[in-house]
């Protein structure tokens, strides 16, 4: 057993903490946050230069990285900057889904993506879908040589920003079938591509997004017709690895953040953090945030293996992480009292990507059913 | 033991009903169960409504135009107008200040004041909370110094309440600085408008401009705008806490909020199927039921022991932990029923102007979680209500 991350992963690390403490203060990300993009293209063009998207792909791929431990060490230092710049989105999910799935022309995007040049999106879910990663009643119709694609895509996070949309899409079976699910990557500006833009709650923005008699061709499918779940639900859990790492980073910063108020912050002539009332409900955040760090590090460590071992590490982590990041964030906000119910204060931005987190992908109870489900209990 | 209300709480019950079908407008209760921020207009607009009726202040006196409805009456009101989502009646003036200036206030001030709070004239906002004193209020810095027929008034207040919309503050400020702090401080009412006072907004974490710094720079107040006596204002700035906590458990609101949840996951479809029948979230769901239940029951009886002349001292405090406990629990299983819909955030949608992303009711559940944080901080923290609660019952004991 080593517990260590290796030199390159121990390098990036410092790389990213050196860099979004100097670039990405309090202040610089609240004006992100209002800004109309969601995201600062400036600090995106950064962090591609210093490798951040290339250690999200694998050397096949183009990057160097790609591992769950990779994804894990980048997340966790995004999470603890408070970061709403969207990696998930453009690299492990979009970017995930062409490396795994594409042709040859198809996955020269990559390269693009890891230069930190293009965005992408993925357009999964649906207004009725929730957190059931099967669901899809959008249609892909083939007619006279296209394909037509009719539905409605839910909370499609970078959609704006993306050039191209990964688009899922039923060609057969029933609407929560696992199979006669396929994946398309077509431009967002797709004649029957519609969007509405909106912010979300805790940084970052989505769309909804219509698909109505988008005509496309055979060469805009990813992967084999009807046989895309499997490589959706790999990525997705890759993107719950990452999720889950993010909240981690977000949960030290919230923890970190809560100790150092606790021991300045005077009231009644002493240090609040005098109180044992306050002192041992610190501790039990510290409890926790070691055993997110451990079901981080399971997660991670199974991200490669196959389906049924991997996911039930998956919701396990992501589980645990829902159950102490709520803890852990409404512990924080009370023990520090009003301050941390404003916007400026960092812990307010913290608190909500923590929080926030939870509704991605299955949230902390649909995570105890796919373990259930699984045999982890 | 009867756990039937009487014949003439059942009636009163029926008017306070009937009353709401027929006067509450339909777009303040739309606005109140979508999470919609009400405007001052929207504020001015109910007040107005009750006050017609002449069921603005509750818990007044009648000579001065209240309607002296005893704990239980009060507890059927506030219940009947959550239910019905009526917006709730801004406790600054009518529930804080109104009962300080009723026992030491000097006839002048309740003749001036107490009609104008009920006409709607005055908005009242509380100056009491400081960057330094906040749990430990006690240690509040705000000076006012005596200089002829005024006081001159400098420091800063915090945390006020929509100080936007208020054209007069009451405030706790210093004035002896010799003696022991809760010895030297006392209640001043301000205008506002007067030179020297700038309102600052704070933006709170889910969006919305509800709080205020309020800065004091030489603002003359003139001397009859004392309450009581000098040097006495701790003694009547805890005579209004124990005001400010009669609907301290918030069980109306627990209930329309548990109401709203049902609703919600009745529509919501989890693996295509209701919400409502998943068992993790009925089980959640279930808990927070039995607990709200409980603690109506708690907050009933120590109701009627108040109804019956007993001041309540400690239960309030348990009412406070208690009942922010089940509201804030209210509002996770709310944000998690919403599901991915949780995440746009609503400020455009709560502003009233455009059409929700997803369901309505999933717009305002995030920003509520958040917001709602404050319930278990503001009027005496949980940790200051424990205290308490736990001074009572070892006083004597450990040292």
């Amino acid at each position: 057993m080593n517990f260590e991350l290796t030199e390159e992963r121990q390098m990036l690390q410092d790389t990213m903490r050196r860099f979004l403490s100097e670039r990405y203060d309090t202040a610089t990300r609240n004006a992100i946050l209002d800004s109309e993009e969601g995201y600062s293209s400036e600090i995106w063009a950064q962090m591609a230069e210093l490798g951040i998207i290339g250690a999200l792909f694998s050397e096949d791929d183009g990057g160097f990285g790609g591992a769950g431990f990779d994804i894990s060490t980048v997340f966790e230092e995004l999470g603890r900057a408070g970061v709403v710049e969207p990696l998930l989105d453009t690299a492990i999910l979009g970017g995930g889904l062409i490396a795994r799935l594409g042709d040859d022309g198809q996955r020269e995007m990559l390269e693009d993506i890891i230069a930190g040049s293009r965005h992408l999106a993925l357009a999964h879910g649906e207004p009725a879908s929730r957190y059931d990663l099967s669901r899809v009643e959008t249609r892909a119709e083939s007619r006279e040589g296209k394909i037509i694609l009719n539905g409605r895509k839910a909370v499609v996070v970078n959609a704006e920003a993306a050039s191209h949309l990964v688009v899922s899409a039923r060609e057969s079976g029933a609407i929560d079938d696992e199979t006669g699910i396929s994946l398309f990557l077509l431009p967002a500006d797709t004649l029957g591509v519609s969007m509405r833009g909106y912010s979300l709650f805790s940084g970052g923005r989505a769309a909804e997004v219509s698909l109505d008699d988008v005509e496309i061709g055979e060469e805009a499918r990813l992967g084999a017709m009807g046989g895309a779940f499997k490589a959706l639900s790999s990525q997705i859990a890759a993107g719950q690895v990452a999720l889950a790492a993010e909240a981690l980073g977000a949960m030290e910063t919230a923890a970190t953040l809560t100790r150092e108020y606790l021991m300045t912050r005077k009231q009644f002539g002493r240090p609040i953090g005098s109180f044992q009332a306050l002192q041992h409900r610190m501790a039990d955040m510290m409890i926790e945030l070691e055993q997110a760090r451990s079901a981080v590090i399971l997660a991670a460590g199974h991200l490669s293996e196959a389906a049924p071992e991997r996911d039930r590490h998956v919701s396990a982590a992501r589980n645990l992480i829902g159950r102490a990041g709520r803890l852990i964030a409404e512990e924080s906000i009370q023990m520090h009292g009003g301050i941390a119910m404003t916007q400026e204060y960092e812990l307010a931005h913290i608190a909500k990507r923590i929080v926030m987190s939870d509704h991605r992908f299955g949230d902390t109870d649909t995570q105890l059913e796919r373990f259930i489900a699984l045999g982890g209990a | 033991m009867d756990l039937s209300y009487t014949q003439d709480e059942i009636a009163f019950r029926e008017e306070v009903r009937g009353f709401l079908d027929e006067k509450l407008p339909e777009e303040l209760s739309a606005k109140v169960a979508s999470g919609v921020v009400l405007s001052k207009a929207d504020h001015d607009r109910w007040h107005a409504i009750l006050n017609e009726k002449g069921w603005l202040a509750p818990n007044w006196p009648e000579e001065y135009g209240g309607c002296a409805w005893n704990a239980v009456q009060r507890h059927i009101f506030e219940e009947e107008s959550a239910r019905a989502n009526a917006p709730r009646i801004v406790p600054f003036g009518l529930s804080m200040l109104a009962p300080v200036l009723m026992k030491f206030g000097s006839d002048a001030q309740r003749d001036h004041y107490l009609p104008r709070i009920l006409s709607g004239e005055d908005w009242w906002c509380q100056g009491y909370s400081e960057p330094g004193a906040g749990s430990d209020l006690a240690s509040l810095k705000t000076r006012a110094v005596r200089d002829g027929d005024d006081y001159i008034v400098n420091g800063q207040k915090t945390w006020t309440t929509l100080g936007q919309y208020a054209n007069k503050i009451f405030c706790l400020v210093r004035t002896d600085t010799n003696v022991k702090q809760q010895e030297g401080i006392s209640f001043l009412l301000i205008d506002m408008d007067t030179p020297g006072i700038e309102v600052r907004p704070i933006k709170l974490l889910d969006g919305t401009p509800e709080v205020n710094e309020v800065w004091f720079t030489d603002v003359r107040v003139p001397v009859e705008n004392l309450v009581g006596e000098e040097n006495m204002g701790w003694t009547y700035a805890k005579y209004l806490l124990t005001h400010e906590r009669t609907n301290i458990a918030g069980v109306g609101f627990s209930q329309a909020a548990l109401a709203s949840v049902k609703r919600m996951a009745r529509q919501e479809r989890h693996n295509g199927k209701p919400l409502i029948g998943n068992p993790h979230f009925a089980a959640r769901l279930a808990q927070v039921e039995i607990d709200l239940m409980a603690m109506a029951t708690t907050n009933l009886r120590i109701i009627s022991k108040a109804a019956a002349g007993q001041a309540p001292g400690v239960e309030s405090s348990m009412l406070k932990v208690k009942g922010t406990i089940i509201r804030q629990e209210l509002n996770d299983l709310a944000r998690r029923a919403a599901g991915p819909y949780a995440m746009p955030f609503a400020s455009e949608t709560l502003d009233g102007d455009n059409d929700p992303v997803g369901p309505g009711y999933a717009a305002p559940t995030a920003a509520k979680y958040f917001n709602n944080r404050k319930l278990s901080i503001f009027g005496g923290s949980n940790e200051i209500q424990r205290g308490i609660i736990a001074k009572t019952l070892l006083a004597g004991g450990a040292k």
